[in-house]
């Protein structure tokens, strides 16, 4: 069995360290409450009808029958949302922002994927609701269904809608089209660069839509009461973004929405949109009891948000000695039903591993008859990185050079100005690229027939955004902890290490609870890297606040100025006077008689997050007679920053892979000619299983970000980022295959080994 | 509505009546009649045992079986394991070894282990990986789950 690697450059008290979390034994025993797990007195079960097209016109519904069958309580369509009674004139500009966020969630005129809900039921059971939904009659007109991102682009496509137009450089096209948006961004002067070239390579890739795969369902739960206030469990990550959009869809105050999150059972970018919460609120405003509900497996799958599949063509040129001399990406990203796939963060990623002098980075938002796209794990960059990691191996083997000293000749640094534009503060890939190198795992050859290695880089550029922390000095010594980041992955944990640093107390005595939007400020969600960076800066500063206040309050029983009086490592003392000091835990102890109680708070919105560098090696083996690859040694390389909790970064690293390894070889949405999903379930959707897989080695190396006081940048996207492209690189060795699509399944392989006439 | 149908069972060691519709599975029952929402649906389809539950002796995916096949029965689900004098070594072994990150298909994973080790206390990890094939985790990429179960092993002896 193999291991686990940190490369630290300061070591802490409690950051760094292996706590138990404080979350674990509920969730070992099977007591802590997920989204699904919320039974409220009274509960009534929802279900969603769906449209069974993938475009079509709604040309009537009849819900009669539905509501006339016994057991029903309540009934919804798109009628009994505020848009449909509200006019153009009233909306003005904002009209096809609400138009289009609510018929995401219940279609008006149209069907625009299959699995776009139309109807909803409130029933006593969950039975009877599905009976129920089953008897509602829609009469569809089917229309076209637009379902290749390339044919979607062209002029004469079917459109999705017939009054979107292309945004370019400000400016709106003149005539309706399927393209939201086209991205540009330029540096330098890409066509001297390529004229520089001693060679030059140019590839077109596709990939399939792929889906985040988080094994609890979507699930939401609404109970609206009779004083107005409406409450709405449901695992998500980020209450605050539920609380907001089913304000706007519900036109309804935020003030009288209560959003309380459950325990999350996995998100990975896919549970930040709402789909239940404003169905399940109105089924439970017309019957007056709380509703639960709770998606099937093949509505995660149907009407979701996956990650676009996408068509991409990269043009790379470099000098021999394997300096980039010049690079181009085009990515055309599926956005689904309506506007947003992650291209433009696609477009900043694409490059951002390299310190290129010319690049140009396009990308194209482009809508197809598929469900509407959402962020997943580094949201738009491993689709890039499979493209542009791809042809750079190929131009390493053109010019017979090594591909990590290559990567090591062009790595971005410190200063390093990215193609759209923001330079780059300390990041960590050369030290990435150099822990690479140095790591037992390349310096064994793969050995073996078929087998073959590869390596790919990755970026994710982390983030900040808003957070909100309050605690709360318990009298026994301890800190009961609020906040708004759900925790996912162990958030409580890292947020509560963080804590107990800054205060100079046990980890054990922070006691962390995430709270609902009622009971503490405004929060991001818990995506893109950033909760254990700017949840835990929140912390940190809310920490600050307890010890001015600790400090004020021994000064006070002292009846000193509160200049006299400094608090380090957990306790509070006199500057000048060694009779005069008192642990933390006993001035705790002394706050009821001497004034009350100290609650630190903090609510900040921070810049200073570090970008994230992954380097990975993989080592294959290509069955020649069935196709399928083998993944015999993976080694994931990372600047972490400091790792907070290295078994939850080690974590976080190896589960990034894994979801790699099956976006690269196994994982497709298969369409069929009418747009309909034909592998809605974990049979055929094929994730990957303890069987398929062999340990996943990790090596964090620990480049501090300036931006944090303990070097804490995030962890957990970029780890999905390389493993594409290295496994890629990998079956090119193996095979001498250059595979352009994704994923790399046994069937393709073969196609292609038979294409070579290898076999 | 269909007719109910009285139901005796014993779980985790206690006899239990309940009342269940034909079609509803023992998942459904677990969670929905009897309160006890450790055992977790995530596909409702038999593929990703995150309803896990042993069932006289076996391990089965509680959703794949009707509450009413049942009666007579054994059945061991996750609230099962840990006593009031602390936790099952599988459920200590996962907790320590950071074997989970959201949780949901945690579980899953410890009673599947349990029916693992009840009969191959010393299993080796290509057993392990074998046998958990039928659970699926998004998360963690099963490395220190494996870790986990094979700790486990050691804490028992």
């Amino acid at each position: 069995m193999t291991s686990n690697q940190v490369l630290s450059e300061v070591e802490y008290r409690v950051v760094g360290k292996r706590p138990v979390r404080p979350d674990g034994v509920d969730k070992v025993t099977g007591r802590a409450q997920y989204g699904a797990d919320v039974y409220p007195a009274g509960l009534l079960h929802g279900k969603v009808l769906r449209s069974p097209h993938a475009h079509a016109k709604v040309v009537s519904i009849d819900t009669s029958q539905a509501e006339a069958y016994p057991g029903v309580t309540a009934v919804v369509t798109a009628a009994d949302f505020p848009f449909a009674s509200m006019s153009r004139e009233e909306l003005g500009g904002g009209y096809q922002r609400l138009k289009f966020a609510t018929d995401l969630i219940m279609a008006s005129d149209k069907v625009l994927f299959k699995g776009h809900p139309v109807a909803a039921v409130a029933a006593v059971n969950p039975h009877v609701a599905e009976e129920a939904v089953r008897l509602i009659r829609v009469e569809y007109q089917q229309l076209p269904a637009v379902i290749n991102v390339q044919a979607a682009m062209e002029e004469k496509s079917e459109l999705i809608h017939d009054d979107l137009y292309t945004s370019y450089l400000g400016e709106n096209s003149e005539k309706p089209s399927n393209v939201a948006a086209h991205l540009y961004f330029d540096k330098g002067d890409i066509e001297q660069g390529f004229g520089e070239a001693d060679v030059v390579v140019e590839r077109e890739f596709h990939t399939e839509m792929v889906h985040q795969g988080y094994i609890e369902p979507q699930n939401s739960t609404a109970f609206w009461n009779t004083d107005g206030h409406l409450t709405i469990w449901c695992s998500t990550q980020g209450s605050f973004m539920i609380r907001n959009a089913v304000a706007d869809v519900l036109q309804f105050p935020i003030s009288k929405i209560k959003v309380v999150p459950t325990e999350i059972g996995g998100g990975f970018g896919g549970k930040i949109s709402t789909y239940l919460e404003a169905p399940a609120a109105l089924l439970s405003r017309k019957c007056g009891q709380p509703v639960k509900m709770v998606m099937t497996r093949t509505e995660v799958f149907e009407a979701s948000g996956p990650a676009p599949g996408s068509w991409m063509k990269v043009k790379m040129g470099a000098a021999k000695d394997g300096l980039i001399t010049a690079a181009h990406v085009t990515l055309a990203y599926e956005a689904g039903a309506y506007p947003g796939s992650p291209v433009m963060a696609g477009t900043s990623c694409a490059l951002s591993c390299y310190d290129l002098q010319n690049g140009r980075v396009e990308g194209y938002d482009v809508l197809v008859n598929k469900p509407k796209t959402s962020a997943y794990r580094a949201p738009g960059s491993p689709q890039a990185a499979f493209a542009v990691e791809s042809v750079l191996d190929e131009i390493c083997e053109k010019l017979a050079l090594d591909p990590l000293e290559v990567r090591i000749k062009n790595a971005a640094k410190e200063g390093t100005r990215r193609v759209e534009g923001p330079v780059a503060r300390k990041i960590g890939l050369i030290e990435c690229l150099d822990a690479a190198k140095s790591h037992d795992h390349l310096k064994k050859p793969v050995q073996g027939k078929n087998r073959g290695r590869g390596i790919a880089c990755g970026f994710w550029m982390n983030r900040g955004f808003q957070s909100s922390v309050t605690m709360t000095v318990q009298y026994d010594g301890t800190i009961s902890l609020l906040m708004g980041s759900v925790d996912i992955g162990g958030t409580r944990a890292s947020i509560a290490q963080q804590t107990a640093e800054t205060l100079g107390i046990a980890y054990e005595d922070v006691h962390p609870t995430v709270v609902d939007t009622d009971s503490i400020g405004f929060t991001f969600v818990t995506g893109g890297s950033r909760t254990s960076f700017a949840t835990g800066l929140a912390a940190i500063g809310a920490a600050e606040d307890v010890k001015e206040q600790m400090v004020k309050r021994a000064a006070q029983i002292w009846d000193t100025p509160a200049e006299n009086v400094e608090y380090a490592d957990g306790v509070i003392r006199h500057r000048s006077d060694p009779e005069l000091q008192m642990s933390f835990q006993a001035l705790a102890k002394q706050l009821g008689s001497t004034g009350g109680g100290i609650t630190g708070r903090n609510n900040i919105d921070p810049s200073g997050e570090g970008n994230g560098y992954a380097v990975h090696i993989v080592d294959v083996e290509v069955d020649q007679e069935t196709g399928k690859v083998d993944i015999l040694r993976y080694t994931a390389v990372q600047d972490a920053g400091k790792a907070v909790h290295p078994s939850y970064v080690e974590g976080q690293m190896q589960g990034g892979v894994v979801q790699g390894i099956g976006w690269a070889l196994n994982e497709e949405y298969f369409f069929n000619d009418q747009g309909q999903m034909m592998n809605s379930s974990f049979l055929d959707y094929r994730m990957p299983t303890s069987l398929d897989l062999p340990m996943i080695d990790t090596v964090i190396v620990e480049v501090a970000n300036p931006g944090h006081p303990y070097g804490v940048k995030g962890v957990g996207e970029v780890p999905i980022v390389p493993p594409m492209a290295a496994i890629s690189n990998a079956i090119h060795q193996a095979t001498g295959l250059r595979m352009a699509s994704l994923p790399m399944s046994p069937g393709k392989i073969l196609e292609a080994l038979w294409e070579n006439g290898k076999s | 509505m269909p007719g109910l149908v009285h139901v005796q069972t014993t779980i985790n060691g206690v006899q239990t009546d309940f009342l269940a519709e034909p079609r509803q599975s023992l998942l459904e029952v677990l969670r929905d009649v009897l309160g006890k929402t450790g055992t977790k649906e995530g596909c409702n389809d038999g593929n990703c045992g995150a309803c896990t539950v042993i069932l006289d002796g076996r391990i089965v995916d509680s959703c794949l079986v009707l509450a009413v096949e049942t009666q007579g029965s054994e059945v061991t689900t996750i609230e099962g394991l840990a006593t009031a004098d602390g936790l099952h070594p599988i459920q200590q072994a996962f907790l320590e070894q950071a074997a989970l990150q959201c949780g949901i298909c945690t579980p899953g994973f410890i009673v599947a282990s349990k029916g693992l080790l009840d009969q191959e206390p010393d299993a080796d990890e290509a057993r392990i990986r074998h046998w958990l094939a039928g659970n699926l985790c998004r998360c963690t990429g099963y490395d220190k789950i494996i870790r986990a179960v094979l700790e486990a092993e050691k804490l028992s002896k």
